[in-house]
């Protein structure tokens, strides 16, 4: 069967970014998605990111995208596409499909860089045509050009909500409101400010009790919540909406690290049960690294400093590279990660990854750095 | 209009029936899906697991992490079983 240094599922900004530091350093590197093109979230992202000019502030998320899958391709990272993994074995046996056939192939090292899924929100309606997540309502408008609706009411106003609200609006959309169950706009400032500035109305403590309509979504009814999230009774409004996009947080996407045995610990700050892992992004499970959405929910340019440290690592293991050069990207990629988590929003998450290092360190009695032996050479697969 | 809640799209399952599986004595996601069905479906829980988690820590008053992140098995994903029965192993 065929081996490859490094086997990474999910071709998003983590798993770019493992997959070229892995080739870069001379790895064979098979790379997988299930989507029809790499780049994960990257190329709905059409604003510009900011922060640090390494963290290419003022580049916009497709361009990143771009970027990335020409560096894999000069790394001649091999990247499958419309391939979804069905399975991993104990031995790093990697199994999956392109609905066409079925094949399977040892990764001396896998990277899972499975990325999220939304979280969805049910309530009387919510399976009416029109209602559908922030994230399907971008991919549509961005990617395939389509205005998902004429009238949209936002549940949720975190970045994700404001975002896509706001990129609704410049495709042409009436955003109706933008509602969430906190006493704040949970997103940050820089982009709640640009619908707050086009007069979209922002209503705080409400949330959507039901959705209205015949065949498709007609409005919907909202109501006020207390202290404790829970509705008053008697604050019912309705409100006339053709779409119901929800942006209620996202959840670290884990069946194929569960099923590789990867051990799990649950942080709602980084959005729910998520693999425990090391600072270098190694899991408890031998040659098994994980990086990205996966590793705790946080953003593309965390996801693919992540992805590097990740890749890094699994060439230190492998013994592929020079290894001063090695470890000093890998401490200028942890240096940048730091960064990444400063300020209001960025603390909050250096703590909660603090606390997943800790519990791996705990749990974790192997050195901290093992060349990964080949398996595959002893074994018949 | 009905108000009942699909908690489980796939298998439309709805929020009452979740209700009265743990009032029956579901203690967790494993439970409420062999009683419902819950999470059985294509997309194998993705939208319903962490609902039904919520659910079962309304209900018994237990933290949400205890129930989750519940069981995961191969297949991860959707596959056609001849697919499955015929894995070729990738050449050198």
């Amino acid at each position: 069967m065929k081996t490859y240094d490094a086997v990474v599922i999910g071709a998003g900004p983590a798993g770019l970014g493992a997959a070229v530091e892995i080739a870069k350093a001379g790895g064979t590197t098979l790379l997988i998605d299930e989507n029809e093109r790499p780049g994960g979230q990257l190329f709905k992202q059409i604003h510009k990111f900011f922060g640090s000019k390494e963290h290419y502030a003022g580049t916009r998320g497709y361009e990143i995208g771009q970027m990335l899958l020409r560096e894999a391709e000069e790394a001649r990272v091999d990247i499958r596409l419309n391939t979804r993994v069905w399975g991993i074995f104990p031995d790093r046996t990697v199994v999956a499909t392109d609905d066409n056939r079925s094949f399977s192939c040892r990764g001396r090292t896998i990277i899972l860089a499975t990325g999220a899924s939304e979280n969805a929100l049910s309530f009387p309606g919510s399976t009416l045509p029109g209602v559908m997540t922030a994230g399907a309502a971008q991919t549509v408008a961005n990617l395939y050009h389509v205005l998902p609706g004429k009238r949209i009411l936002m549940v949720g106003s975190g970045n994700v909500g404001v975002i896509v609200a706001y990129q609704l609006l410049q495709a042409g959309a009436r955003i109706e409101a933008v509602i969430d169950v906190t006493d704040q706009v949970t997103g940050y400032e820089v982009h709640a400010r640009k619908i707050k500035r086009a007069g979209v109305p922002v209503l705080l403590r409400t949330t959507i009790k039901e959705a209205w309509g015949d065949k498709e979504v007609e409005g919907a009814i909202l109501h006020r919540v207390d202290d404790h999230f829970k509705p008053i009774p008697g604050t019912e409004w309705r409100i006339q909406a053709d779409t119901i996009c929800l942006a209620v947080g996202l959840t670290p996407r884990l069946e194929l690290a569960a099923i590789s045995g990867c051990a799990s610990a649950y942080n709602p700050v980084l959005g729910g049960m998520l693999p425990l892992h090391t600072t270098t992004m190694q899991t408890l499970q031998e040659g098994i690294f994980v990086a990205g959405d996966l590793a705790g929910i946080e953003e593309a340019s965390t996801a693919l400093d992540e992805g590097r440290v990740a890749g890094l690592q699994a060439a230190l293991d492998l013994g592929l590279g020079e290894t001063d050069t090695l470890e000093d990207l890998l401490r200028q990629g942890q240096e940048r990660l730091t960064s990444l988590r400063q300020g209001p929003f960025g603390e909050h998450r250096q703590r909660a990854k603090e606390c997943i290092w800790q519990l791996a360190s705990e749990r974790n009695h192997r050195p901290a750095s093992t060349i990964i032996n080949d398996g595959g050479k002893e074994r018949k697969a | 209009m009905s108000k009942s809640v699909i908690i489980c799209r796939c298998e439309d399952v709805t929020e009452e029936e979740v209700i009265r599986a743990i009032e029956q004595g579901a203690r967790s996601l494993e439970d409420v899906k062999k009683i419902t069905r819950a999470g059985m479906g294509y997309c194998q829980g993705k939208t319903c697991r962490r609902q039904i988690a919520r659910l079962l820590a309304e209900k018994t008053g237990c933290p949400i992490e205890q129930f989750l992140p519940g069981s995961f098995r191969m297949p991860a994903g959707p596959i056609r079983l001849e697919l499955l029965a015929g894995t070729e192993e990738m050449e050198e």
